[in-house]
């Protein structure tokens, strides 16, 4: 499997698109309403109140927007942990992504906190609170995000030419691969575990002390589900052929791993004797059920060595499972979270649109920066 | 060259290494907290309340927090919930005809909403810079605004919805009643206390007011009985009264290991805004979870010492993590 | 009511005149002001003025009890009619022991020829309770018990009202003493009602507003019939209401403040006397609407300081300590006031919806068209390894 192992070489190509273009635009937007939030408050652009002090700025940019950035980890672990070298293409673009998902969700907590100008006591061990999950989440993502840019460096230091730099990075490198195994599984799985003080509040369908495990292995599972994604839509974007013969075995482990998770999930469910709830009628177990769905289809459109070596059906399952994971979350932390007293929350349009110019800003990024600096391999030609 | 054997060796290292760091580092389950000695608090008697919120009023004073309109005349200070201004309310339950005072049929009756002061408060647990701590030895829930980093997590952990942010504020803080610790060096107590002109908010030792709640509930409903205001043992404002209609029930005594501030109510506690809680706390059961896996930075250690040795072997120095081939 | 009050023809008026010794603007004064605390329509007080313009004076008959005749110093004090003026002109007060100039055997004589000349036609009124105990011997007028004095006397009235709360419901004699086992007044105390085992018409206070009594009087007059009372005979006029409804520091209490201490800032400010024992919100009377003594609205309890006693409610007046603490028989909190679930929180509106069902529209439409381009391409790259394989197996 050795054959087709291209070095790493920018697309290039104009950077000027209606795809560029129209993130550009949807980013000054974002710019423009930030400025009002920082001026006017966050009561001036979100729709946040008393009884959902969390909206999607949290639980979307910031929880859901790292599962998709765990794209790094998973393939990191795969060909580092593993040893599955075969997979090495894959890390680059993976890294990418995670690194241009974990810095914006990093900067997209400055802009929830509410007095942002303290955050300095999150890392001044005089102040922190060593029980709080919170705590603990946020020195792994800042840890992990100085890890990724370490990690990416390479492929810095080889569009500027820095070859002897990189050799010296390189000896140490094995460590940082593994600081950066390590910390994702720590963070992300104490981003489930932070609902589990949230106690009655969150919907019985979801609350449970298994949570970290659940959070963890999704993450995983949408790691593998993000470079489907990412490798269909940017191979057509750029016109390249889908590495099929990584992406197909790929799929396999990903469903071993999804096959887990649901048996945990299942499991969990009927222990705790919470299964009953999924079938009142209400908006939760509507959509635990939508959920439950999106994880389990995969299984039919992947589940023979046939289908996955469809590109098609690879996408929809990545799709499929990038939605089920972030329904996980969403559904924990937003539709079954009941503080009482009958508060409502929808986002705002404002609020919605900074969700957008996030996300906007991640396409940009990787965009500009697969064309200009060597991430994707170069494309060579079939026989 | 990856070989089967190669992945195998790997995974188990990697898996003992997981397996063992867990064995070694113990699984202290973290008890639910119970409420201090010394602990101060309230205790609100729904049956005495006459809604007239003069506690409401004494606490926006007291606090110098602006009015809420929530009227179309913007005369009258309306809060219709706590919130970063309005540190304490008094709500009205309501049914059918709302004839009968304490009655849950075709009844009305008022429940205060205000911190409770928990003795293991989740605002506290999940504070991630201490902004909210808890006084070890009056055990009032205090909050700090100058640590804070006004991520809302304790408003969110907090099963009462009690702390409230201020999101019209670009510089907004977190506001919840504090007890009137401030007002303590004067020599007053909670406002509300002092204000309330039926007892129905009484201020004193949590274990004196324990004792209290559970006599009242003892006694035979329409039976007359001496009722305190103020502040339990200090100067007497005691007045005679008729025994309510209590439901067998004091809340606060056990609930999440105990909260400072105890509620009785003729109504049951559920409909009028009184979760039902379990006597462990989710604040104990989060931080069972956190120490059990990264108690001591033990389990994490012994993983990432298993991960450096896998990648060690796995990764080529010379190309950093470039090409192998 | 269209009638005003220039239909009165200018005849009846001058006759009025004459025969009260008032002057015009004095009389319709007076029978506005009655119309008012009647609380009678615009117009009304035509009415007033006709009925009263007529000759025949109605007769009275006023007994008096276990009382203090304070009810009756009371009706001395009002201003409009003067009490002069209202018993020699506008009512024949046949008998009243303080006011009448006979005494002893002729008043009870003078009493007895009323009683006969207006059988079933003269109104009884009552002051001062009237003892039960041991039938009645605490209180004798003339040799003649109480109880029986007031059957005797409501056999032929025409209309019976017990003025003050001692004849509404017992009053202060009534009131039981805090000796343990006791649990009746002395003498038995009770109001007329009680004792003719019927219904009448009370005027309760301690005293009450002359205006009510007065206003009452009138209201049979024009009308020929006693005005709508309550369950307890009380005209609804002056007694529908609770006095903490109408009460001018009613502002201070929906505000939480409160005086504490006789004497203290609150108390200085005015404002709410309800922690000092007020008993406004478990009492039925009109006395923070029209006020004691013509002085105007200070003319109170609650204007003076002093929180209100309940004198007219029996259970409360006189038997309730004056500093405990009311019962609230009225919550009638604003509409503003919290529920335990209110609705708070923008729901979903329409700009955002919009926006994001947009964004999900087209996020689905550009993975359709995505997912449709590699299936098709995967068909296409099928076919071709189909067809390379069939050429090479072929060659």
């Amino acid at each position: 499997m050795s054959a087709h192992h291209a070095k790493p070489a920018p697309v290039g190509g104009s950077l000027f698109n209606s795809v560029t273009l129209t993130a550009g635009i949807l980013i000054a937007i974002m710019a423009a309403i930030l400025l009002v939030r920082f001026i006017y408050g966050l009561g001036s652009v979100t729709a946040l109140n008393d009884g959902y002090p969390w909206g999607i700025w949290i639980v979307v940019d910031v929880m859901i927007g790292s599962a998709f950035a765990c794209g790094g980890f998973s393939v990191a672990m795969l060909v580092y942990i593993f040893n599955k070298g075969e997979y090495h293409p894959l890390v680059r673009p993976a890294l990418l992504a995670s690194l241009f998902g974990y810095t914006l969700a990093g900067v997209g907590v400055i802009f929830d906190l509410g007095r942002w100008w303290n955050v300095w006591n999150m890392y001044w061990p005089w102040s922190v609170n060593f029980n709080s999950v919170m705590f603990e989440v946020a020195i792994c993502i800042t840890l992990y995000i100085v890890v990724m840019w370490i990690e990416f460096s390479p492929v810095v230091m080889e569009k500027f030419g820095l070859y002897e730099l990189k050799k010296k990075i390189g000896k140490y490198m094995f460590f940082v691969i593994a600081l950066g195994t390590l910390l994702p599984m720590m963070h992300q799985s104490s981003l489930g575990t932070m609902w589990v003080v949230l106690g009655t509040q969150v919907h019985q369908l979801w609350q449970t002390p298994a949570v970290p495990l659940l959070f963890l292995l999704t993450a995983i599972v949408m790691g593998y589900a993000v470079v489907l994604f990412e490798s269909c839509v940017a191979s057509s974007a750029y016109r390249r052929s889908i590495e099929m013969h990584l992406l197909t075995p790929m799929a396999k482990v990903m469903l071993g791993v999804l096959a887990a998770y649901l048996a945990v999930r299942l499991g969990d469910l009927v222990v705790r004797g919470a299964l009953g709830s999924a079938f009142n009628l209400s908006l939760e177990s509507l959509m635990f059920w939508i959920e439950i769905a999106c994880f389990v289809a995969p299984f039919f459109v992947i589940g023979t060595e046939n289908q996955r070596r469809n590109p098609a059906r690879l996408f929809v399952a990545g799709i499929l499972l990038m939605l089920a994971g972030s329904l996980l979350r969403l559904n924990g932390f937003l539709i079954g979270y009941d503080t009482g007293g009958g508060y409502h929350y929808f986002p705002s349009l404002p609020e919605l649109l900074v969700t957008v110019g996030m996300f906007a800003a991640e396409v940009l990024g990787y965009i500009v920066i697969t064309r200009r600096f060597p991430v994707l391999p170069r494309e060579t030609q079939h026989a | 060259m990856a070989t089967r054997r190669d992945f195998l060796k790997g995974a188990l290292a990697a898996t003992g290494a997981i397996v063992g760091a867990g064995g070694t580092a113990p699984v202290q389950a973290r008890e639910t907290h119970t409420v201090p000695a010394d602990a101060l608090g309230l205790l609100y008697d729904a049956t005495l309340c006459v809604g007239c919120k003069a506690c409401v009023a004494a606490c926006k004073t007291a606090n110098n927090n602006p009015p809420e309109f929530n009227t179309v005349d913007k005369l009258w200070d309306t809060p219709l919930d706590t919130s970063g201004y309005t540190f304490n309310l008094i709500k009205m339950y309501r049914n059918g005809t709302m004839e009968a005072k304490d009655a849950e049929t075709n009844g009305y009756a008022f429940m205060k909403t205000s911190c409770m002061h928990c003795a293991d408060p989740s605002c506290v647990s999940a504070c991630p810079v201490s902004a909210m701590t808890k006084n070890p030895v009056n055990g009032i829930v205090e909050y700090n605004p100058d640590k804070c980093i006004g991520c809302r997590y304790c408003v969110l952990a907090c099963p009462f919805g009690i702390p409230k942010y201020q999101f019209d504020d670009p510089t907004g803080r977190i506001g919840k009643c504090e007890l009137c610790r401030h007002r303590q060096k004067d020599g007053h107590y909670s406002a509300c206390a002092e204000v309330c002109p039926t007892g129905a908010t009484l201020f004193g030792k949590t274990s004196d007011l324990l004792a209290e709640a559970k006599r009242r509930v003892a006694l035979k409903p329409g039976t007359t009985t001496v009722y305190p205001r103020g502040k339990l043992g200090g100067p007497d404002q005691n007045y005679e009264g008729l025994v309510g209609n209590y439901q067998q029930h004091v809340y606060g005594e056990k609930e999440y290991g105990g909260t400072q501030v105890l509620k009785l109510s003729g109504v049951p506690f559920e409909k009028v805004g009184m979760p039902n809680l379990p006597p462990y706390s989710s604040a104990a059961t989060s931080e069972t979870i956190q120490h059990t896996l990264y108690g001591g930075l033990l389990m994490p250690v012994a993983v990432l010492g298993a991960l450096s040795w896998i990648a060690k072997r796995n990764v080529k120095p010379e190309d950093g993590e470039g090409e192998q081939s | 009511m269209s009638a005003s009050i220039f239909d009165v023809n200018r005849e009846s008026l001058a006759a009025v005149e004459s025969r009260l010794q008032m002057p015009r603007r004095e009389f319709l004064q007076f029978c506005a002001t009655v119309a008012a605390t009647l609380g009678l329509p615009a117009g009304a007080e035509a009415a007033v003025a006709k009925a009263v313009e007529s000759a025949k004076r109605p007769s009275v008959i006023w007994l008096h009890f276990q009382e203090c005749t304070g009810c009756s110093e009371s009706l001395l004090r009002a201003e409009h009619p003067t009490l002069e003026k209202l018993i020699l002109d506008v009512i024949s007060l046949d008998y009243h022991e303080t006011l009448m100039a006979a005494a002893g055997h002729q008043a009870e004589a003078a009493r007895k020829d009323a009683m006969a000349t207006n059988k079933g036609k003269y109104v009884l009124v009552v002051e001062g309770a009237i003892p039960t105990k041991q039938n009645g011997i605490y209180c004798k007028v003339g040799g003649h018990t109480a109880i029986d004095l007031v059957k005797e006397c409501a056999a032929d009235a025409a209309a019976v009202i017990a003025i003050g709360s001692c004849a509404s419901w017992g009053g202060m004699p009534s009131t039981i003493p805090s000796i343990s086992g006791a649990d009746s007044s002395p003498t038995g105390s009770s109001g007329v009602a009680e004792v003719l085992g019927k219904p009448v018409v009370t005027i309760p206070g301690c005293p009450p507003n002359p205006y009510n009594f007065l206003a009452t009087v009138v209201h049979f007059l024009t009308f020929g019939a006693l005005p709508a009372v309550d369950k307890l005979g009380r005209p609804l006029f002056a007694y529908g209401r609770l006095v903490h409804e109408n009460c001018e520091r009613r502002a201070h209490f929906d505000a939480g403040r409160f005086a504490m201490q006789f004497g203290d800032e609150g108390h200085r400010k005015g404002y709410c006397l309800y922690k000092l024992g007020c008993k406004g919100p478990e009492t039925y009377a009109n006395c923070p609407t029209i006020g004691f003594g013509d002085t105007g609205e200070s003319s109170w309890p609650v204007a003076c300081g002093h929180p209100c006693i309940g004198c007219t409610e029996k259970g409360i007046g006189f038997q309730k300590p004056i500093h405990a603490v009311a019962k609230m028989l009225n919550v009638a909190p604003p509409l503003q006031y919290p529920r335990i679930d209110e609705t708070i929180g923008k729901g979903s509106n329409f700009a955002s919806a919009a926006a994001l069902a947009a964004i999900a529209g087209a996020a689905a439409g550009g993975a359709v068209m995505l997912a449709k381009n590699l299936g098709l391409s995967h068909q296409a790259a099928e076919l071709e390894k189909s067809k390379e394989t069939q050429s090479k197996a072929e060659v």
